[in-house]
């Protein structure tokens, strides 16, 4: 992109964001490799880890709020 | 109760090698960034094609340490739902607002200010280009800020009202919490210690340059900026060390005995410099605390109190009772004994409040709620068997601490030989005890700044929350087993991880070394 070529027509702002975006992408060097290790350890930490191992405790074993706090409600007064 | 100890105790292993790992890579960020817009002003204001390379030269470091260290913070969200599920509950909107600020402000700063630093170099106004970097600078620290916000209500309960209808603690003083002093002194010291590390880390790699003979002209900018900014960081980070001192011994006494292994207080109290603890030693004994000790006389009432001759309490006195106000004087409040009756008293109402809702009889409920808030202050002494339960691991603490201000005190030094070097003495840069100093410090800062958390987190146990919940109410009806688990498989998907970063991050190093910068145009 020339801002200061006479014949091209200026692009609109979010054209120039999806510009920054898509040419910045394309003329990354290490960032492939960054990009890489970003989706394998979001894929790794979301699709293995939270998916198989960290379930939200409460939402899993309750239905609604007040089923949750009675539960906690018996968990703190239950535990002395 | 031993497998809901096991359970404890995994979790909080669990979440201590999460944290750390997370903490290996946020520091970085904080304090990099500020030395990359440092570098890059100077670039605006000259012009010079040596300043353009040196800024993309560390923009580069910093975008590999914040492309590995992302999201490895969302981990810790994950365990607060699974194996903290009672304190998340517990705690409510308290905690969840400000990780919902940290979450937005995260997204949409660093998402955009980011990519403009990267991508935007022949797209943006010079001008745009170091207001992003600057932005994302800044961005980077208010999401800190957020994240500490929740971790000093944690230290220090403040502006909410425990509701036992929902369960939940609810925020009543939205800046009671946010500008609590806890959580914006632990601010600042968090982010300025940043800006130490990222010194320390700039200066080594540039003795690595020095070291090799490669970009000699570079490497002494490099030094001047990151020493400079690290040398700044460091004495904010002493600054706001004290005033997070002041704080401790207020708000957390009992963390400061255990930080200095102080059991019997009195007035002029003296700080250990340097010591070795007895390991027989116990509350409950009148064993010599130390086995070898180097002190300053009157120190830690110093550092308490900011006056030499205060009284300083130990860990029995404050079994005792015996506590500081706020204007430093001596005071006598309930002991730790009469604290677990008081936290029983609480915990009976919450049941009677719990029989009196399953009977719908809201007159009951009412008395009972009431009778809850009277005693609540100390709901979390209720769980305890006996008052020496509310100590903290005194030895970690302890150590964690002196080998925070040992290694803080080195750094300090490092940095002003290292300015005092290239600003008056620049041909002892060629000297290999020097670039072996810059290049060890690296691994020694980081160090320092674990052993910080470490003294803050060991030392405020058994509380997740300050007096009102301690870990094991906090912790979820899960089972050891599956923690254990997930345990191993992090710290394996960590360690492969951290080596793929130190990979990438050495390669570019080496790649940078052999680029000719000195031949650029000034």
């Amino acid at each position: 992109m020339n801002n200061n070529s006479p014949t091209k027509e200026k692009k609109s702002l979010p054209a120039r964001i999806a510009d920054l975006y898509i040419d910045g992408f394309r003329q990354m060097t290490v960032g492939r490799s960054l990009w890489a290790l970003i989706i394998i350890k979001v894929l790794v930490l979301f699709g293995v880890f939270k998916l198989l191992f960290f379930p939200d405790v409460l939402k899993s074993r309750y239905d609604n709020d007040a089923d949750r706090a009675q539960a906690v409600r018996h968990e703190l007064v239950g535990r002395e | 109760m031993n497998d809901l100890m096991s359970v404890v105790d995994w979790s909080r292993a669990q979440f201590a090698l999460t944290a750390m790992y997370h903490w290996l890579f946020v520091p970085l960020t904080l304090g990099i960034s500020v030395i990359v817009a440092v570098m890059e002003t100077m670039y605006y204001r000259t012009r010079s094609e040596k300043w353009l390379a040196l800024t993309k030269f560390w923009m580069l470091l910093l975008g590999i340490n914040f492309a590995v260290g992302v999201a490895t913070g969302i981990i810790l969200e994950f365990e607060f739902g699974s194996n903290w599920s009672n304190y998340s509950w517990f705690v409510g909107d308290i905690f969840g607002a400000p990780l919902a600020i940290e979450g937005l402000l995260a997204f949409f700063m660093e998402s955009t200010f980011i990519a403009v630093m990267f991508f935007g170099w022949k797209k943006v106004s010079p001008g745009f280009h170091l207001a992003s970097t600057w932005l994302t600078a800044i961005g980077a620290s208010l999401s800190a800020l957020w994240i500490l916000v929740a971790n000093g209500w944690m230290q220090y309960p403040v502006g909410m009202e425990f509701d036992p209808a929902q369960m939940r603690n609810v925020m009543d003083d939205f800046w009671a919490v946010a500008l609590s002093p806890v959580a914006i002194h632990k601010f600042f010291h968090s982010v300025f210690s940043g800006w130490a590390l990222a010194g320390v880390f700039v200066m080594g790699v540039s003795c690595w340059f020095l070291y090799k003979g490669r970009n000699k002209a570079m490497a002494i900018r490099s030094i001047k900026v990151g020493g400079c900014v690290g040398m700044a960081g460091m004495l904010l980070t002493m600054w706001s060390g004290d005033s997070s001192a002041l704080d401790v011994a207020r708000v957390q006494p009992m963390k400061l005995a255990a930080m200095e292994g102080l059991y019997n207080g009195k007035c002029g109290q003296e700080i250990v410099a340097f010591g070795i603890l007895n390991p027989d030693k116990t509350p409950e004994n009148d064993a010599d605390p130390y086995l070898m000790d180097i002190s300053i006389p009157k120190g830690l009432s110093f550092l308490a109190t900011h006056d030499f001759n205060a009284f300083v309490p130990g860990i029995n006195d404050l079994i005792d009772g015996i506590e500081l106000t706020e204007n430093g004087d001596t005071i006598r409040k309930e002991s730790y004994a009469e604290r677990m009756a008081i936290g029983r008293k609480a915990h009976e109402a919450l049941r009677a409040f719990d029989a009196a809702s399953a009977c719908g009889d809201s007159a009951a409920m009412a008395t009972a709620a009431a009778d809850l808030k009277a005693n609540y202050r100390y709901f979390g002494y209720g769980y305890l068997n006996s008052p020496y339960e509310a100590v903290p691991p005194v030895a970690l603490t302890f150590y964690s601490f002196h080998t925070m201000v040992i290694l803080g005190g080195y750094l300090l030094a490092l940095f002003a030989v290292m300015l005092w070097v290239v600003y008056r003495r620049r041909e002892w840069l060629g000297k290999r005890w020097l670039q072996w100093a810059g290049m060890v410090s690296i691994p020694i800062v980081w160090v320092c700044s674990q052993a910080g958390w470490v003294t803050a987190e060991v030392g405020r146990q058994p509380w997740i929350i300050q007096d009102i919940m301690p870990c094991s109410a906090a912790i979820s009806d899960i089972s050891a087993d599956t923690v254990q688990t997930t345990f191993w498989m992090f710290a394996v998907v960590f360690t492969a991880f951290l080596a793929a970063e130190i990979g990438i991050m050495l390669k570019q190093i080496a790649k940078g070394s052999k680029t000719d910068y000195d031949s650029l145009k000034d």
